[in-house]
């Protein structure tokens, strides 16, 4: 069976030449990453995406009208970029939009997987929450804290929307791997060749020469190995390149951790069949004793606001930590009784010194850049701070000080930046579950006819 | 003595979701690969020191496949947290690059 699939991420773009030569092939499914955590914690928080609306339809619109037509499944994960339901609901409405423009009757099977709070403090009550990584530990202040919750689901849920005759599935925060393994294992394949499939071409066309996130990649699997081969006829798959691209983004290039198992590369066996194609066999899956599904949180640490500066006096370069010390302590001293000093947090970012274990070198007279970056508890408190630092900044007197005039050279007016709303991750743990389909929620819905 | 960039095809950094970067160093030939694994160089301990983390959360994996080792640290600042300045963790690779190697 074929799966193609079309990019990286949706909103990345693929080639209208991949498109033709998908359309001559016989094709059982197409999968599209639709998100990533990559980006950082704020879109999940905001329920906004990081790809653009425009380039997101880009890439539906060409080819759904072929898929409906064909009856091919278009299988979309991690809806709207982060997979919360706001996200889901994005993508729904392009997706609406375009079968309205084209005429186009289908039926869609909309997955969400936004678990509440009341959820992960059942698990932590019965500690059936693990921590994935050192450095953040859970606690029920954070639950409490987050505004927006998303569990990574696996095949499972992908499965039951799959038997139901959907001409587009949108899932939410999904992992990479389920949306090409659930239509392969659904098949009858082999788990292990399913999951190693799925975790190459969730990446587009990234595992092929000239590498591509922003092009389609066709995966044939059958019982005893699967086949890798680019859409695009200038792009071709060598062992090497699909070899390295199993390690990308992986803390372990041997073992895919996913809910239901773990998937041994150890002994796989890469083959290069043609110039263009690598043929993959012998990769084995391991079922767990007990499944687990990845949560993600977020939660809203304040606001922030920025100005961005250079300084080319070597002079005031070479002072500049003594000059922000001194700014934080007027900053505090003139603004006590108003704004306490525990209800933001100023840091100076500086682009431009040599970088701790970097070798010696001669360096020419060069300028510092520099970010004043300041997250308060409320934006007008943000670009308070900032404006009184920024102006302390620009006119701070030193031992010396020549160039009395100014020490920032500012690239824009106004200078201060307003950059809204700042989330971290709050959860990012893993959940102990009975049930792989317990946090999601698949809905039926029809659109145009 | 060379540097490790010097002898490597490929030498990058990732994030591996929000809490971890992960570095690849991958090799064009075998002879440059055992000579960086047999010279013992890269341990966890050196890891730890250039990256400033604690060796028991380092992880070393010789990768033979593609004669690569992936060598996988914590985050200092998790993944957009008010002092990450790098968030998709691709421009920490450069200490590691500068390693020498016998």
């Amino acid at each position: 069976m074929k799966i193609v699939s079309l990019n990286g991420l949706l909103g990345y773009g693929y080639s209208i030449e991949s498109l033709e030569k998908i359309k001559a092939m016989d094709i059982d499914y197409i999968g599209v990453d639709g998100g990533s955590s990559d980006p950082g914690p704020f879109y999940l928080g905001n329920g906004t995406s990081f790809t653009n609306r425009d380039a997101v339809k880009r890439d539906v619109e060409l080819v759904l009208p072929y898929a409906v037509e064909r009856k091919i499944p278009l299988i979309i994960g991690t809806a709207g970029g982060s997979g919360g339901n706001a996200h889901v609901q994005w993508m729904r409405e392009i997706i609406e939009e375009i079968a309205k423009e084209q005429g186009l009757g289908l039926k869609i099977a909309i997955i969400q997987s936004e678990v509440t709070k009341e959820y992960v403090r059942e698990k932590m009550c019965v500690g059936k929450i693990k921590n994935i990584g050192p450095g953040l530990e859970l606690t029920r202040e954070i639950i409490d804290q987050c505004n927006r919750i998303v569990s990574q689901i696996g095949i499972d849920p992908y499965i039951k929307a799959l038997e139901s005759d959907a001409d587009v599935i949108l899932a939410g925060r999904s992992c990479d791997t389920a949306i090409f393994a659930a239509p392969a294992i659904k098949a009858g394949m082999d788990w292990g060749l399913a999951f190693h499939m799925a975790k190459i071409i969730e990446c587009g066309a990234l595992c092929a020469i000239p590498m591509a996130a922003a092009d389609m990649i066709v995966a044939d699997i059958e019982k005893e190995s699967f086949t890798l081969e680019p859409a695009n006829p200038v792009r071709r798959c060598t062992i090497e390149r699909v070899a390295a691209h199993t390690m990308y983004e992986q803390t372990n290039p041997y073992y895919i951790y996913e809910p239901d198992g773990i998937i041994d590369l150890k002994k796989s066996q890469y083959e290069q069949i043609s110039n263009r194609a690598v043929r993959i066999s012998n990769s084995k899956f391991r079922e767990a004793g007990i499944k687990t599904l990845k949560l993600e949180g977020t939660m809203l640490v304040g606001y922030r606001t920025i100005t961005i500066a250079g300084i080319n006096d070597p002079m005031t370069i070479k002072r500049i930590d003594a000059i922000f010390s001194e700014v934080k302590e007027f900053i505090a001293g003139n603004m006590a009784g108003k704004i306490g000093s525990d209800e933001y947090t100023i840091t100076l970012r500086k682009y431009g010194e040599a970088l701790p274990g970097s070798i010696p070198q001669s360096i020419p007279n060069c300028n510092l850049g520099i970010i004043l970056d300041v997250v308060a508890k409320s934006q007008d408190i943000a670009n308070t701070i900032c404006a009184l630092a920024r102006a302390r900044l620009l006119h701070k007197d030193y031992q010396g000080r020549k160039s009395t005039a100014g020490n920032l050279a500012f690239p824009y007016s106004p200078s201060d930046i307003v950059c809204g709303p700042v989330y971290t991750f709050g959860i990012y743990h893993l959940a102990e579950v009975d049930d792989l389909c317990e946090t999601s929620e698949i809905n039926y819905v029809k659109v145009g006819e | 003595m060379t540097r490790l960039i010097d002898l490597a095809a490929i030498l990058r950094s990732k994030n591996a979701g929000p809490l971890f970067v992960t570095f690849d160093v991958i090799f064009d030939n075998q002879k440059n690969y055992e000579r960086v694994k047999k010279s013992g160089v890269l341990t966890k301990e050196l890891i730890a020191d250039i990256y400033d983390v604690d060796a028991n959360n380092v992880s070393i994996i010789m990768y033979h496949i593609v004669t690569s080792l992936k060598i996988t640290i914590p985050r200092k600042e998790i993944s957009g947290s008010i002092l990450d300045a790098d968030i998709y963790g691709c421009q920490q690779h450069v200490p590691l690059s500068n390693v020498m190697i016998p």
